[in-house]
């Protein structure tokens, strides 16, 4: 049974957009609303100076809190691959996912009145293909994978670098993983 | 009627059967997708090439009953290798652009004001050929000019040839690439190609000046740059801003602008005098090593320090670090080049800097180009013309031509009089410098047509418009790649033009048969002459049409070997750190430093770039692109904001050294940036009307641009020389 995961090599970031406009295609994401976004801040003064760029997207959650305070049961974590997804039919729009997502990944499709957000693009996966923004990285900054299988890139990734996740104080148990360093810490 | 069938309803339709959707062409993208979920449709793949830009990476595009719903990277296509930027994956914006041209137009009202009638294509191509006819009867036709940029060019170039005209003028030259493209073979008696053949993702250090790559979006060039970071290359970037690439970089110089080729030519003294330089490659493949070395020595680490504000230890420790890991280091010699008026010599430089690391041919740094070609075609020959005048008497001025000297030639008939413009794919209001010089030579002509996608603001100067449907609807000319290996790749339509558009083949065979030139079109669609071009090549179709490029086997020899000896195509057959050429034409035969003019007290130069999202002015207006980044912005140094009381976000106006002055544009406050200088992105401020979504959006570095460098060697025109002055406009965003 897969457990996909993504890991985001920020080193490899270039802050291109290839994966926001992808997904937008690949998805139907409505004008003005967006699945990913890849955040730059830079710290210091002139000319000491870091920057970060930073993709973000649904995490993906193993302690979702969307999923648990979702009151008609329409979000939901898939048990066969810990995939955070939504059945459509089942969602009211009341927004207490939007509220509940410390990641601000969810967004309400106005027209069609549901919530929304990132899938891992489960169509493609379910194709043996990679998901949208994957497939597209000009940087092969995002690498999808399964955290089961030893070989996968993200498993690789993981071995090899020290990584991080957003707010891991919040407890959430995020499958999205953050490069930041060239190697393990001491 | 789109809006009004729901989901629900079409369940109901196509629950009891399944033909509904063999009548669903018009139906939403999202409805499509939403039925191909379900199982009801298999989309289509089409391999095509994409003209979002100028790298033109091979793409996939995915439709659903004749609607493009996605657009990916073709696998075997080298400059996209499965990948697409945002712009490419975007590139159904332009597809289903409302604001595209739709019809043939013509001119009603006064030249500028927007007025057009509609008119059908016999009339349009009717009134283009009588009118191109008569000037050339009356002043010869030379005195019609084409500009152009892209694949338009292998339709309307040849129009014009046979045509009997020479003048072509592509701000791809004097705007762009010209200097860089001279300055390499003068040195190396060859330029770097396009894509650039930089072996960049074997690089262990890689060095850029003013090159911003990342939001420079070279699809495979940047593939490359992110791989180098991967494997931990180091990163010299050169540039007073703090670019995205300076983000990854191990050193950035934020350098002084102006005063770049300070910073080269001390590193060329540095590792001579050090003895970094590769001894063996110079001794065996150069020419002219003494007198270089004489002519850096004065160009020390404590002169540049003061010239570049670049400390004289960083400068000998990225020398060293340059040396140290030579011939692994690629020199990236930028794209486009015109920036002060010595750009060719600046390039020299950079490939001086290049041969004495021995990284010219070298892996790591630039590799050959494949030997291979296809075999020439046999065509009519086109018939003899006057002499050009595109050279504007530069002496090293390229074949692109140099686009002011048609403009000033139509300005003032001198040498002889230029009176009609074809202007395909490029939007001269942005692309040349001094946009009243530019007007006021439209003003003179007695005929302007344009051919085009979208309603651009030069578009909307002419007098006829002439409508050409997107890349995902045309085929165009086999392209040809020379990188490592020889290919070949096809663009097809993938869907049939939209309205009333036709394909850039299509109008200038139309145009050259009213022209009485049907000879030079022997074909009848520009399939037959691609079929028959596969033919002679030796290229299976058919297979082209299902890859999209096919490579062909064994082409590649990149680097220098024992069986693989460097060929130069210099004067003297070697590369040349000393130029006998431009000596001769009484220019320095080794690059010397002159000191440019600096900004007075509350100036700030004014320099400008790209974003990742954007080609040149072309995609502000695509809805796909537009979202991501709808206006830009001006870069002011968050000290300088402080002491002028401007806050992130505020809208100010800039002033130039001439008065002239911008739209009011929205100040990012930054510590990114020099205090001496201001950034924006370039291509907004469109005054298209037509344009609805980038009209006024942002402001245009180009009408800032109203003073420019010109390179006595090649007719570059320098654009970054220009001074403006922050008025605060006192709107909050």
């Amino acid at each position: 049974m897969p457990k996909y995961a993504m890991v985001i090599d920020q080193r490899r970031c270039v802050a291109c957009m290839a994966c926001v406009v992808a997904c937008k295609k690949e998805n139907e994401v409505p004008p003005e609303q967006f699945r990913t976004r890849v955040v730059e801040s830079t710290e210091g003064t002139y000319p000491l100076l870091r920057m970060e760029l930073r993709s973000e997207l649904c995490n993906h959650c193993d302690n979702p809190p969307c999923v648990y305070n979702c009151p008609t049961g329409a979000s939901y974590k898939r048990k066969e691959d810990g995939l955070v997804l939504l059945r459509k039919n089942r969602c009211v729009g009341c927004k207490s996912c939007l509220a509940a997502c410390p990641y601000d990944a969810r967004y309400i499709n106005e027209e069609k009145g549901y919530a929304d957000k990132c899938t891992f693009c489960e169509h493609r996966i379910k194709e043996g293909k990679e998901p949208a923004c994957v497939a597209t990285c000009i940087g092969k900054s995002r690498i999808f994978g399964d955290l089961d299988d030893p070989r996968s890139n993200v498993s690789r990734a993981l071995r090899e670098n020290h990584h991080e996740v957003l707010l891991e104080s919040a407890g959430t148990k995020p499958r999205v993983y953050y490069v930041k360093k060239f190697s393990k810490p001491e | 009627m789109t809006k009004s069938i729901s989901r629900r309803s079409f369940l109901k339709i196509s629950g009891a059967t399944t033909v509904g959707l063999s009548v669903a062409a018009t139906l939403p993208d999202k409805f499509l997708l939403w039925a191909e979920e379900q199982g009801m449709v298999k989309p289509t793949y089409t391999a095509t090439l994409c003209e979002i830009c100028f790298w033109k990476c091979g793409v996939m595009a995915k439709s659903l009953n004749g609607r493009v719903v996605k657009l990916e990277g073709n696998p075997n296509h080298p400059g996209a290798r499965g990948r697409l930027c945002a712009r490419g994956n975007g590139g159904t914006g332009l597809l289903y652009d409302p604001d595209r041209l739709r019809s043939p137009m013509i001119r009603t009202g006064a030249r500028g004001d927007g007025q057009y009638r509609k008119a059908s294509w016999d009339e349009a191509l009717n009134l283009v050929a009588e009118k191109l006819a008569a000037i050339k009867k009356q002043h010869g036709p030379e005195s019609v000019a084409l500009f152009t940029h892209g694949t338009p060019t292998d339709h309307f170039l040849p129009l014009l040839s046979a045509f009997g005209s020479p003048n072509v003028g592509m701000p791809s030259f004097a705007q762009c690439r010209g200097p860089r493209d001279v300055g390499l073979e003068l040195t190396f008696g060859e330029t770097i190609g396009s894509p650039e053949r930089l072996d960049m993702a074997n690089s262990k250090v890689i060095v850029l000046l003013g090159s911003h790559l990342g939001e420079n979006m070279h699809n495979s060039q940047v593939q490359d740059f992110t791989e180098a970071i991967g494997k931990g290359a180091k990163f010299i970037v050169v540039d007073p801003r703090f670019s995205i690439a300076a983000g990854k970089a191990a050193h950035w110089l934020p350098i002084r602008p102006a005063t770049d080729m300070a910073l080269v030519l001390t590193w060329i003294n540095v590792i001579i005098a050090e003895g970094l330089y590769d001894r063996d490659y110079i001794g065996r493949y150069a020419e002219g090593f003494a007198e270089l070395a004489k002519a850096v020595e004065k160009y020390t680490p404590e002169w540049a320090e003061k010239e570049t504000d670049i400390p004289a230890a960083q400068i000998l420790e990225t020398a060293r670090l340059m040396g140290k890991n030579a011939p692994s280091v690629c020199i990236h010699p930028g794209r486009h080049a015109t920036w002060y008026g010595d750009d060719v010599q600046r390039t020299r430089s950079l490939g001086i800097l290049m041969a004495l690391l021995g990284s010219w041919g070298r892996p790591g740094g630039a590799f050959f180009a494949t030997n291979a070609s296809f075999p020439k075609m046999e065509a009519k020959p086109f018939p003899e013309s006057r002499e050009t005048l595109n050279g504007g008497g530069f002496p090293f001025a390229g074949a692109e031509g140099v686009t002011q000297a048609i403009r000033s030639s139509t300005i003032d008939g001198k040498p002889y009089p230029i009176k009609a413009w074809i202007v395909t794919g490029t939007n001269l209001m942005k692309s040349i410098p001094n946009q009243k010089e530019t007007l006021e030579a439209i003003n003179k002509l007695d005929f302007l047509v344009a051919v085009d996608v979208m309603p651009f603001d030069t578009v909307m100067l002419a007098d006829v418009i002439l409508p050409e449907c997107s890349y995902l609807e045309r085929h165009d000319a086999l392209a040809v790649g020379k990188g490592k290996s020889l290919t070949v790749s096809l663009r097809q339509p993938v869907i049939e033009p939209r309205y009333e558009s036709k394909p850039g083949w299509w109008i200038a065979k139309e145009l050259g048969t009213r022209l009485g030139l049907a000879e030079y079109f022997p074909w009848k669609t520009y399939e037959d002459k691609i079929k028959s071009q596969c033919q002679h090549w030796g290229v299976d179709y058919e297979q082209l049409k299902k890859l999209g490029t096919i490579t062909i086997a064994d082409t590649a020899a990149p680097f220098i070997t024992a069986s693989n000896p460097p060929v130069f195509k210099t004067k003297s057959g070697k590369i040349e750190l000393y130029s006998g050429e431009l000596k001769e034409k009484g220019f320095d035969p080794v690059p010397q430093y002159t000191q440019h003019q600096r900004p007075k007290g509350g100036e700030f130069r004014l320099i400008y770039g790209r974003h990742a999202v954007h080609t040149f002015s072309r995609t502000t207006n695509n809805p796909e692109l537009h979202e991501l980044c709808p206006e830009n912005v001006v870069w002011v140094n968050a000290g300088i904001a402080k002491e002028m009381g401007l806050a992130d976000g505020n809208y100010v106006t800039l002033v130039n050294q001439d008065g002239a002055r911008s739209n009011p544009i929205k100040a990012k406050v930054t510590e990114r940036i020099r205090e001496d200088c201001v950034y924006m992105i370039h291509g907004f401020g469109t005054k298209s009307k037509a344009l609805k979504k980038a009209f006024q959006k942002g402001a245009d570095d180009q009408g800032l641009v109203t003073r420019y460098a010109v390179d006595p060697i090649c007719g570059g025109t320098g654009m970054r020389v220009n001074f403006v002055r922050i008025n605060k406009e006192f709107i909050d965003a």
